[in-house]
């Protein structure tokens, strides 16, 4: 079926079985605790900020294959972005997977398009999101994050 | 017939090969007939036939209890207790006979003790706004269970917040039953009230509620029964279990949103302050003095679900013409097949394997999230529920974020368990 082929593929279950950047950091500039209160998932985000640019990253948590997937791939496309291009593909990966993007037109989505068929789960959607969500979050330097915020 | 959704295709009855498992006694009930009193049950998926697994959830509502909505709908609807004309006479006649019906399907003694609330939740706050905030008061000790749903918890802890009085609470054992020789020790002179679930939602273990009850008043300590998940499986019969307040809700019994029962004895609910002030609650008004009515309508303030409540008393008329302990059987045997299955399973841990249970089945996968499990199963047509169930301290207990849980009713096949099994090795699969 359409869903299960297009969000449950091999580039989203490697990444849950060995996501990349997985862990904490030792001297974080910045930080936050994401949480999802409906399932229960939670993850925490931490930034290693050269100037305006992220120079380390890593998060760790509990959490479905959604969410993990979607924190290692984050970490890994914005890692070596500047603040403000991070905001970008924040959105832009919010707007994807709430149906909102139109992938035909420039965009910086790039691999991240795998989460596409999320936006066909409107119970899963949450699960994307949250570890970007977090990644704002740990920006403002929030604290925390939450789906349900 | 009824209104479809427009995204479900209802096609012809797909034909499901009657399973018949060695292992299991082969009863003379007949669950494609009853199936096919079931519309929603012949939805097909995207192609793939509806395996309905979520009925400690809710669960669906058969034809009759449609045909007696409609028949409310379009012949006797007013509203009740009220006007002298005709139609409010048919209405008011028809929603207490169906508090009559609800009274002989738990045995009621006496129909005033039949209170309709809006569901279980609705019933257990009653209790507490009656019972508790009038009874309990600061240091005095209200007993409850790691297996409470939240609905079993929260009100108690808002009593506790409000007034200062202590929660204890029945652990469990690694199985899901309670550990019911640590029950007694939980009693002391400030304790006023027992809350416990028959029948757990997350693990489906059946407690040993008429023993405690027993015990409880051996101390003369009332108890609350909720029984949101035993009366749609099992006879329920309240002067046997002697228990003072019994709750559950029709939405899992085959019926209606909306509705749901709180049985109290009469003496107590006539000690109890009325929960919500309204009309229809009181005998007269004035800004001096307002004069309740008697029960069981002191606590039935404003309007009530009328269609629902009939439609609730059509469900159980349903169920009673199945028969209580057919269901049962029925069930205990999906139970036993299903388990026998899912024990051969690698990677699969039970969650709640306690000997007297009903048929619920809680599991996690290794290396899988259930969320992952459920939407995965979904593909497939199953629809089970993937979370902590509203039962964190349980979830706490057994040291997991969450489970899989399938829950079955009396109208689920040994086909759909072997479509549950074929789901979840498909989950493995693509997780391998």
């Amino acid at each position: 079926m359409a869903d299960y082929k297009a969000l449950y593929q091999e580039v989203i279950l490697d990444h849950n079985k060995k996501p990349r950047n997985y862990g904490t950091l030792e001297h974080p500039s910045h930080q936050a605790e994401g949480h999802n209160p409906l399932c229960g998932d939670h993850l925490s985000v931490a930034l290693q900020l050269d100037g305006d640019t992220v120079d380390q990253i890593a998060f760790h948590g509990e959490s479905c294959a959604i969410c993990k997937a979607s924190a290692s791939m984050m970490t890994a496309a914005v890692k070596g972005k500047t603040r403000e291009q991070a905001q970008t593909l924040t959105q832009e990966f919010l707007a994807m997977v709430t149906g909102k993007l139109n992938l035909n037109e420039p965009n910086q989505i790039g691999r991240l398009a795998v989460f596409a068929g999320v936006r066909d789960l409107p119970t899963r959607v949450k699960c994307a999101i949250l570890p970007w969500h977090t990644l704002q979050a740990a920006f403002n330097s929030l604290g925390t994050a939450s789906t349900e915020a | 017939m009824n209104a479809r959704s427009p995204e479900m295709t209802h096609a012809v009855p797909v034909p499901v090969p009657v399973y018949v498992p060695v292992s299991v006694p082969v009863s003379d009930f007949d669950v494609e007939r009853v199936r096919a009193d079931f519309p929603i049950l012949q939805t097909v998926l995207e192609g793939k036939p509806l395996v309905y697994l979520d009925n400690a959830a809710s669960s669906q509502m058969p034809q009759p209890v449609i045909e007696r909505l409609v028949l409310y709908q379009a012949t006797e609807h007013a509203n009740i207790h009220r006007a002298v004309h005709t139609l409010s006479e048919r209405a008011t006649a028809a929603y207490e006979a169906a508090r009559v019906k609800l009274q002989r399907f738990v045995n009621a003694p006496d129909v005033r003790e039949v209170v309709f609330t809006s569901g279980t939740t609705e019933a257990i706050n009653l209790v507490m706004h009656g019972y508790g905030r009038k009874f309990i008061q600061t240091g005095d000790e209200v007993i409850l269970t790691t297996l409470e749903h939240h609905s079993n918890i929260v009100p108690w802890q808002m009593l506790a917040e409000e007034t200062g009085a202590i929660l204890r609470v029945l652990p469990i054992n690694d199985a899901g039953e309670l550990c019911l020789d640590q029950f007694e020790p939980l009693f002391n002179a400030r304790t006023k009230l027992v809350g416990v679930s028959h029948v757990s939602n997350a693990l489906g273990s059946i407690n040993p509620v008429k023993q405690m009850i027993a015990l409880a008043h051996e101390r003369g300590v009332p108890v609350l029964v909720d029984g949101a998940q035993a009366a749609p499986h099992m006879p329920v019969d309240v002067q046997d279990l002697d228990c003072d307040f019994y709750v559950f809700s029709g939405h899992k019994l085959c019926g209606p949103t909306g509705i749901g029962v709180l049985y109290g004895k009469a003496a107590l609910l006539e000690k109890m302050q009325p929960f919500k002030g309204g009309g229809d609650m009181i005998l007269s008004v004035s800004f001096e003095k307002t004069v309740y009515n008697t029960i069981p309508y002191k606590f039935e303030a404003g309007t009530p679900p009328i269609a629902a409540a009939i439609g609730l008393g059509a469900a159980v008329d349903y169920l009673s013409a199945i028969g209580m302990d057919t269901i049962a059987r029925h069930e205990q045997a999906l139970l036993q097949y299903a388990t026998v299955q899912l024990h051969d399973l690698p990677g699969l841990r039970l969650i709640g394997t306690a000997e007297n249970k009903a048929a619920v089945l809680s599991f996690t996968l290794d290396g899988i999230h259930p969320h992952d499990v459920g939407t995965l199963l979904n593909q497939e047509g199953i629809a089970v529920r993937t979370g902590h169930h509203c039962a964190q301290p349980v979830m706490t207990r057994f040291n997991v974020p969450a489970t899989t849980r399938a829950s079955f009713a009396f109208y689920n096949s040994m086909a759909e368990v072997d479509a549950l099994i074929a789901g979840i090795r498909s989950v493995q699969k693509v997780f391998a």
